[in-house]
């Protein structure tokens, strides 16, 4: 097995413990926040996307790139935003948007 | 194009920032900044990738950037809180299919231009497919049993299972095959993917829709994991971080949803959970013998106008009636007569974790009156009423008395341990479970019959009115 995997599977184990860790610590109050939150940061894939769409490695592969590179914004863009729009709601005093 | 070691360095700049985010989401306060950190993550991941690659099209980026960008903005900013899980659970379908596309155009870019897949890569690029596919397929069932496109009962069928199974042993299969043999793989390839599409579907369509805050939490997970393996196939450690982290964010929230439901997950997804109606349990067969007692409006405004201690507790038909804003309204007239309303929040009391709290915070309920069931369940007995709104299973004493019951075990909120109890429901309709509820038939329980949005706002005039 080549170096790169094995790193790669050191480095999935240990961000995986620390997202045990992290998430842990969320309240359930923001327990859907922290879904479309997360939504996004599964949009990471994106910087693969952008790759394979603009690499110039035949029609194909850009056509899938384009896909690619669409559904991941998708997740970006409306993960964020979406999560952004939930918690300017949750305020304190009650006192508004 | 840059050296290689300072995108390097960017990409473990947007972990940090993915890491910080995560963590600033620990509460109400710090949340809006721990997002936007994230947000700049994501941006710094993605300048550094245009910027580290030697970009032969443009016009393919753009194309793919204004179409995601656009759709994913007009989605974020026209979703109705209500409809949060079936963004959620579209967004879930997107990140799997986003690897599996990515996934792919490795693979055949790695068959035309002839180079030889190393063993490890292959796998890898075969998980990225399966899971991805999965993903994307299972999604958009769940996306479509909680839109009501399709029905929410479990769909089901003699040896479904069978069949499922042998789709999951099909695949493996075949991944294997491609693994050995160099030859015939692009038939073989996309035969993967469209046996996972498949296998999506047969996973999901067996579920009910009241057990879809279970399966978006776990399909969550599998997005995470899907864009961690493309990490391995692309060899991009950024990937594998925030896959991991998502895909582990995912798992925590999918086990909560099933201890606050008291079921395995195995009995989630393979149980077909709600499709036999009512086995009923002890009090479905003598609730002919039970009174229930009711209650007019201008009765129970007078018991709320008086209350010391108020405790809410909100069901999804309280979100269903859009009358969120009423509960508001409601809980300021008793805040000004000098008492004081919490509310009461199951975990599982929206159609996904922590969905109630959402539909609240939007109607500018401040955050700090909502309590987890563990926080506020012994504060029950010092409540002068407890008002239910459209919440029926979750606070069925049955779950805690009855071992017939079908919900026996699961963590229930104690409302009938409350001074006096209001119950708001549309008739005696048993709920999602079809299961019969003594709570409404306790001696402390009044029950309000009409729609939520209605006998809340008929209360609110009679407080007024008082």
């Amino acid at each position: 097995m080549s170096e790169g995997i094995i790193i790669g599977i050191v480095i999935f184990t240990l961000a995986t413990f620390l997202g045990f860790e992290l998430i842990q610590r969320v309240p359930p109050t923001l327990h859907t926040p922290l879904m479309s939150g997360s939504n996004a940061i599964s949009g990471i894939t994106i910087v693969g996307a952008l790759v394979v769409a603009g690499g110039g490695f035949g029609w194909i592969s850009t056509v899938f790139g384009i896909g690619a590179v669409a559904f991941a914004m998708m997740n970006v863009v409306g993960g964020y935003a979406v999560t952004d729009r939930m918690l300017r709601m949750f305020s304190k005093d009650g006192g508004g948007k | 194009m840059i050296p290689h070691v300072l995108a390097e360095l960017g990409y473990l700049l947007a972990s940090a920032c993915f890491i910080v985010g995560l963590k600033r989401l620990g509460s109400p306060a710090t949340a809006p900044a721990g997002n936007r950190l994230s947000a700049w993550g994501m941006l710094i991941a993605v300048v550094v990738t245009l910027l580290d690659t030697q970009m032969v099209s443009w016009t393919a980026i753009v194309i793919g950037l204004v179409l995601g960008s656009g759709i994913g903005l007009w989605m974020a900013r026209t979703v109705q809180m209500t409809s949060m899980p079936q963004l959620v659970a579209l967004l879930n379908g997107f990140g799997g299919a986003a690897s599996v596309l990515v996934a792919g155009a490795e693979f055949l870019r790695s068959e035309l231009a002839g180079e030889a897949i190393p063993p490890e890569t292959g796998v890898v690029i075969q998980l990225s497919l399966l899971i991805g596919a999965v993903t994307f397929s299972g999604s958009l069932i769940a996306w479509a049993k909680l839109q009501e496109v399709m029905t929410g009962k479990p769909i089901t069928w003699p040896g479904q299972k069978l069949m499922t199974g042998l789709i999951a042993l099909g695949i493996v299969g075949l991944a294997g095959w491609q693994l050995t043999d160099a030859a015939s793989l692009l038939p073989a390839f996309y035969t993967v993917i469209g046996l996972a599409v498949v296998l999506g579907v047969l996973l999901v369509i067996p579920i009910g829709g009241a057990d879809m805050p279970v399966v978006i939490s776990l399909l969550n997970s599998y997005s995470g994991i899907a864009a961690a393996m493309t990490g391995f196939v692309i060899n991009n450690h950024v990937l594998i971080i925030a896959g991991a982290l998502v895909g582990s964010s995912g798992i925590i929230l999918t086990r909560i949803m099933c201890k606050a439901m008291n079921r395995s997950l195995a009995n989630v997804l393979f149980g077909a959970f709600g499709q036999t109606a009512g086995t009923g349990g002890a009090i479905g067969a003598s609730s002919e013998g039970l009174t229930v007692r009711s209650v007019s409006a201008e009765d129970a405004a007078v018991q709320l106008a008086y209350a010391q201690q108020v405790i809410v507790v909100p069901g999804y038909g309280l979100a269903v009636a859009q009358a969120q804003h009423v509960v508001r309204e409601l809980a300021d007239l008793i805040e000004k007569n000098g008492g004081t309303v919490r509310y009461a929040i199951h975990p599982v009391a929206g159609r996904m974790p922590g969905h109630m709290n959402v539909l609240l915070a939007e109607a500018n309920v401040p955050y700090d009156k909502l309590f987890d069931m563990d926080a506020i369940n012994d504060q029950f007995e010092q409540a002068d009423v407890a008002l239910v709104i459209g919440a029926n299973d979750v606070v069925n004493p049955a779950a805690r008395s009855d071992p017939a019951s079908p919900i026996y075990g699961m963590p229930i909120l104690d409302v009938d341990k409350a001074k006096s109890i209001i119950v708001m429901k549309r008739g005696m309709n048993p709920g999602f479970a079809g299961i019969e509820n003594a709570l409404f038939y306790h001696p402390r329980t009044a029950m309000l019959f009409g729609d939520a949005k209605g006998s809340l706002s008929a209360l609110v005039s009679e407080i007024k009115a008082l």
